[in-house]
């Protein structure tokens, strides 16, 4: 794909095409200077996909063949699914993968819910005890999760609910900076429109839910983006509340085989992939909203 | 622009003022329309006296339950000898003063703060960088800003694991290094070597985030100011320095505070690479690893593993403090 944009034939018809790629110094981009920036973005792309791919290769790997040989050899001789079966024959890898599907998608749901209901209520709705509201979510975003942690775990369980999925979704169910996001968002959406379905007899949930609501699609998408990523990417948390190996999420069940089965490489490379995946995936069918979220989350680091 | 949320919620919308809908839900429209029509307004009243509460109620109650009161308890647990088992006594500050006198407290604390050290600098300045090798709408261009994204989307146990595999005694690393004549290095045996190649990791898996923070600001530098310099002779070299650099400087330094918070509570990289004791003495472990271990379990000592989240805690606010004033003085 990269090779066929890098040969200088296209790249000469794209400066004439596109005004752009003169317009930022208002000069013409002379020839040796895009040849360095393709041979620059060649080697950053290198160090950056060549890891995924190196784990890729290693699980396709055979038995036997030699992943230890110096050079390395970096496409496997007979590509093999073999690592793959032996991940499901290993741990209970696909019960992991739907826990933390589980638990991705229930926090999609309840930040979705929750956030646009709250950011609603702070935006827009005029009651006593707003500022307050809104300064528990702020004061909440301030406080690092590392911090409480202990106190989250004894928390769960003082309610029972230690060892549970439903513990590794509940603290993280409604972010605090998602409300916040949806609060701004609901907060630049002319109000006219809403005045509008008010004069029209619209009441609070109908201006919500028909006006409203259609107005933030983006934000919304970004903060059920990155509700998915973080619940599924979470490692410290679940590892703490999560004792019983078959509730495990596949960050846990990694670490469970890499700690269990350090020495077999292919194995383990093989549990990565499958964890990875569904997220390059999901980020290469969405790409705008967790570009859009990263400016928008800046705070949360 | 970076702008965060907090900032942002101080922009056009100005919530401390009565909300639009505000004033209309009290009906002091100006033309008389809720004088001529009583009923609305009472059903309207009530509406947004309840209805508010409603709509905040989940977001509140998650809120209070899981970020407030564990907050609460951490504060109180630090003043007692609480076990995961046991109810705990009031101690007084027993447990700072036994923290004053833990090597392993100090071990933590000198290896996060090491890590922000390390880590740090490369964060702002490398996807600066990156920023600008991707900035020029090149034909594709879009392919090359995804591709440097991807680590940012992988899990960090999946990238740890890449990583500890990459930097294996046996792996591509030192394989390669081998190839070239250069011999074996002990990535991941050496105290130090283990705590750097856990940086690099969280560099390699942060350098996308940060590039398109800068990304953003470059856009906002004025094209005339590199044309001002260009025709000044000035070199590539001396237009990053004279015009970049002083351009971006706000988004430098929100960059610095916020990888300084990440990099402050830095957990599962080490605790990939270097084993969930952080190596055979527990020379590598971090003062996030150190709360982990000391709370969590049946066994685990609540109160003071919660004196030690609370200096992690102090030193993450007091780094979002930063965040937020850099934020700020981005905005004026």
């Amino acid at each position: 794909m990269s090779t066929a944009e890098k040969t200088p034939a296209p790249a000469r018809a794209g400066v004439r095409e596109r005004r752009r790629i003169t317009d930022e110094h208002g000069r013409r981009v002379r020839g040796w200077e895009l040849v360095l920036r393709y041979v620059l973005l060649l080697a950053v792309l290198a160090l950056t996909v060549g890891p995924f791919l190196w784990q890729l290769s290693t699980s396709l790997k055979g038995p036997t063949e030699d992943i230890f040989t110096s050079p390395p050899r970096f496409l496997p001789s007979r590509p093999t699914l073999h690592n793959y079966e032996r991940v499901s024959e290993t741990i209970p890898v696909w019960d992991y993968v739907l826990n933390s599907l589980k638990v991705a998608l229930a926090n999609v749901v309840t930040n979705c819910v929750g956030a646009a209901l709250a950011g609603y209520a702070l935006a827009r709705l005029r009651y006593r005890g707003r500022r307050a509201a809104t300064l528990v979510f702020i004061l909440a975003m301030l406080v690092p999760a590392e911090g409480i942690i202990i106190a989250q775990f004894t928390t769960m369980r003082e309610l029972g609910l230690n060892n549970t999925l439903l513990a590794v979704v509940l603290p993280g169910s409604v972010g605090a900076l998602n409300v916040l996001l949806m609060r701004n968002a609901f907060l630049n959406v002319p109000y006219e429109i809403e005045e509008a379905a008010y004069v029209d007899g619209a009441n609070v949930w109908q201006r919500f839910w028909r006006v409203a609501l259609p107005s933030v699609r983006g934000t919304l998408a970004v903060v059920a983006i990155f509700a998915f990523m973080f619940s599924w990417d979470d490692f410290l948390w679940p590892l703490i509340v999560l004792s019983d190996p078959s509730k495990y999420t596949l960050t846990i069940g990694l670490n469970y085989l890499h700690g269990t089965f350090a020495n077999d490489e292919r194995l383990v490379a093989a549990g990565t992939i499958i964890a990875v995946a569904p997220l390059i995936i999901l980020f290469a069918c969405l790409q705008r909203y967790f570009f859009r979220g990263v400016g928008e989350g800046a705070v949360k680091g | 622009m970076a702008t965060s949320t907090v900032t942002r919620s101080q922009g056009p919308g100005r919530p401390d003022r009565p909300g639009p809908l505000g004033r209309l839900g009290r009906l002091a429209r100006p033309g008389g329309a809720a004088g001529r029509t009583p009923p609305p307004a009472v059903r309207v009243r009530r509406q947004l006296v309840t209805s508010p509460w409603l709509f905040a109620a989940p977001g509140l109650l998650i809120t209070a339950v899981f970020i407030l009161y564990p907050f609460v308890s951490t504060v109180i647990n630090s003043f007692t000898d609480r076990r995961t088992l046991l109810p705990g006594h009031y101690v007084g500050l027993a447990n700072f003063r036994e923290l004053l006198h833990d090597d392993m407290f100090w071990i933590g604390l000198r290896n996060s703060t090491v890590y922000v050290l390390g880590v740090v600098p490369a964060l702002v300045i490398l996807p600066l960088l990156l920023a600008l090798l991707v900035q020029r709408n090149i034909p594709g261009i879009t392919f090359f800003r995804s591709a440097f994204y991807t680590p940012v989307v992988a899990s960090v146990v999946v990238v740890g694991l890449i990583w500890v595999w990459l930097l294996d005694e046996r792996g591509l690393v030192n394989s390669l290094l081998e190839a070239v004549g250069v011999g074996k290095v002990g990535f991941l045996s050496d105290q130090w070597l283990l705590l750097f190649s856990a940086m690099t990791v969280t560099v390699w898996k942060g350098l996308g985030y940060y590039m398109i923070i800068y990304l953003a600001a470059l856009a906002n530098v004025p094209r005339e100011l590199h044309e001002a310099a260009a025709v000044d002779g000035a070199g590539a070299v001396r237009r990053f320095l004279t015009v970049t650099v002083p351009a971006v400087r706000s988004t430098m330094v929100l960059v610095a505070a916020l990888s300084s918070v990440a990099a402050f509570k830095v957990f599962s990289e080490v605790y990939l690479m270097a084993g969930p004791n952080g190596g055979p003495a527990g020379e590598d472990t971090t003062l996030v690893m150190l709360v982990q271990r000391t709370g969590t379990g049946l066994s685990g000592r609540v109160g003071y593993a919660s004196a030690l989240s609370l200096v992690v805690f102090v030193v993450a606010v007091v780094l979002m403090l930063l965040v937020l004033r850099a934020d700020r003085r981005e905005e004026s």
